[in-house]
């Protein structure tokens, strides 16, 4: 075609399919080499053959070659710990992911649409209430749901740019939150709950379960095939509202059923663990740089980061000290210096 | 074909954009529509897009239209051939993601509008020229019966409003297309145009043929500002240009270098 602003050509698509397998590869291999790690680390020592020997045990018949100390530290202790570790990273920065590409906004987390609070102020009130145990998730559900349809009841519709009242709305929500929280923190009894609610609330897994796995990991699957599911309809959100129904497609209902999922997961994870900021804030902007913004990349890709990150920060902190640290605190201080690179970075490449 | 019939707006209360507004676009037409700012011109085509509602009257559209905006803010960076992709989205399911043959369209669209080069770069990176003519892209590969652009070529160099003008001609031939974009322009109305709709603030609206409505007398008085038309021949081809005159009083062109000799 002559008439053209500039000539045509063949487009290269051959060795971008390429390159997308060899990641996907990398972040699998990486993955499983940060499972393995992990299993074998802690403060009890139990030989990387005999991790793998537990482990294969599971799928083929193999002669027991271990003591019981060893298969419980493995099979009770560091597997539903790990497994949950991962998952959580993966949740998270899937649903970071998609609140960033759905409110336009690469500095959005899970934190940012109240979910997270809400969870944590769920599950707070329940300890305090009756202490800790099997009511904890169910309070953290509550209070998540309950600060979804605040947010989304303080937000309308009609308003001139419901993006940003709707990332507001959850900004007041979550102040909103984390007020009753440092109110009931300070009404909590020093000598027993408040403890367990200051522990509950920096995030750990040491508590983990399979119970406590089956729990996340449900939550964190439906979740995942739905966000993962509408990855193109995401790419149409991200472009906004307008742009969206331009394109013949109804913004609302498709962002509340992604708000629902992000809102299923976050909780669960916020459940199990407690609040963990920074991973769904940064990992989605890492999987961005690697990829692109194309969120049919972006969200698996942040998964398998996530879960990466995640499983190799509880590790460190269970393994740094004698005592251990909070994840929290761990993915914080990683997670703000990268932040720090990714705003500079972003304002730059905005400028130019 | 577009009816729009009785048509009214207004953003501040009853502050009217436009009212009373009926108008038929006829199919497989190119028609411009030119007013002055402020009078409602995008926020008409938004309406017959059917991404705003109007606080009066109806629109009447035969199958969808396929928008192309006058600027968009991509933060985040799409590649040329996934924008262009994104046109497909209506086709698609909640669950789905675009298969083989929505991509041979979209490079089919691509290539349509001579950018099968930049497929694969980033949008945000694009010239303005190339970005407009993605935009474009995408549009077709909705495969719309309606194109509706809004001021298409307004941020182009000379060079590339030709591009994107003869663009439009050609694809409204060969694809029967009812295209109707808004412009500043009168010129390129008088291009390619054969309706023009003029629009203006107090409602009285005319459309019609765009030799018979783009006339010295109604330019000048829709935008208050006296204006002459020139006629242009040259190399084979026949130009028309509105020349406003804008009381600068500038007494003599002079050509460059040859001041002050």
């Amino acid at each position: 075609m002559g008439d053209a602003i500039s000539r045509p050509g063949r487009a290269a698509l051959p060795s971008r399919k390429v390159s997308l397998v060899a990641l996907y590869s990398a972040l699998v291999a990486t993955l499983a080499f940060v499972l393995l790690w992990s299993i074998t680390s802690g403060r009890y020592h139990v030989p990387f053959r005999t991790v793998l020997t537990i482990i294969s045990a599971y799928f083929v018949e193999v002669k027991t070659t271990w003591t019981p100390a060893e298969a419980i530290v493995v099979e009770a202790v560091r597997l539903p710990r790990v497994f949950a570790a991962a998952i959580a990273g993966a949740g998270l920065s899937l649903c970071g992911a998609v609140l960033q590409a759905i409110f336009r906004n690469p500095l959005v987390g899970p934190q940012t649409i109240g979910v997270a609070s809400g969870a944590a102020l769920g599950g707070v009130t329940v300890i305090f209430l009756v202490g800790f145990g099997p009511l904890v998730p169910m309070g953290a559900f509550a209070g998540a749901a309950l600060a979804l349809i605040t947010v989304l009841a303080i937000h309308r519709n009609d308003s001139l740019s419901p993006i940003l009242t709707l990332v507001l709305a959850g900004v007041v929500v979550s102040a909103f939150c984390s007020a009753l929280v440092g109110l009931v923190t300070y009404l909590a009894d020093p000598e027993t709950t408040l403890q367990v609610i200051v522990f509950w609330l920096l995030g750990s897994f040491a508590s983990a379960t399979w119970p406590q796995l089956d729990l996340i990991g449900f939550c964190t699957a439906i979740a995942a095939i739905v966000l993962i599911g509408m990855r193109w309809r995401i790419n149409v959100l991200s472009l906004g509202d307008e742009e969206a129904r331009t394109l013949g497609i109804d913004p609302v209902r498709d962002r509340l059923i992604l708000l629902a999922a992000a809102c299923l997961a976050i909780s669960s994870q916020v459940a199990v663990s407690g609040t963990i900021g920074w991973v769904g804030l940064i990992i989605p902007n890492l999987a961005r740089m690697i990829v692109g913004a194309d969120n049919r990349q972006v969200l698996p890709v942040s998964a398998l980061l996530g879960a990466i990150f995640l499983m190799a920060a509880d590790t460190l902190a269970r393994s740094l000290t004698p005592a251990e640290i909070p994840v929290g605190i761990i993915t914080a201080i990683v997670g703000t210096p990268v932040f720090a690179l990714l705003l500079r970075r972003n304002t730059r490449v905005g400028g130019s | 074909m577009i009816r729009v019939h009785d048509a009214g707006h207004w953003f501040r209360q009853e502050n009217w954009l436009f009212r009373k507004l009926s108008v038929t676009f006829p199919a497989a037409h190119i028609t411009a529509i030119l007013g002055p700012n402020g009078c409602g011109k995008t926020t008409l085509l938004r309406a017959i897009c059917g991404t705003l509602a109007l606080k009066e009257g109806s629109i009447e559209i035969e199958g969808y239209a396929g928008f192309v905006p006058q600027a968009l803010y991509a933060d985040q960076a799409y590649t040329a051939i996934d924008m262009v992709l994104l046109g497909r989205s209506r086709y698609l399911g909640r669950f789905n993601v675009p298969g083989r043959k929505d991509k041979e369209r979209a490079y089919q669209c691509l290539d349509e509008v001579g950018l099968l080069t930049v497929a694969d770069q980033h949008y945000d990176r694009l010239s303005g020229g190339q970005r407009q003519l993605v935009l474009l892209a995408r549009a077709l590969a909705s495969d719309c019966g309606v194109l509706v652009l809004d001021e298409p070529a307004s941020a182009l160099d000379i060079a590339n409003q030709g591009v994107v003008l003869r663009l439009l001609l050609r694809l409204a031939r060969s694809r029967e297309l009812t295209v109707l974009f808004t412009t500043h322009h009168p010129d390129h109305a008088l291009g390619i145009a054969d309706t023009t709709l003029l629009m203006q603030r107090d409602s009285t609206h005319i459309i019609g043929a765009t030799e018979l409505v783009l006339t010295e007398s109604n330019l000048a008085r829709m935008y208050g500002v006296p204006v002459h038309r020139v006629d242009v021949h040259s190399e084979g081809e026949t130009a028309a240009a509105i020349v406003p005159l804008h009381g600068l009083h500038r007494t003599k062109f002079r050509a460059v270098g040859q001041s002050g000799v």
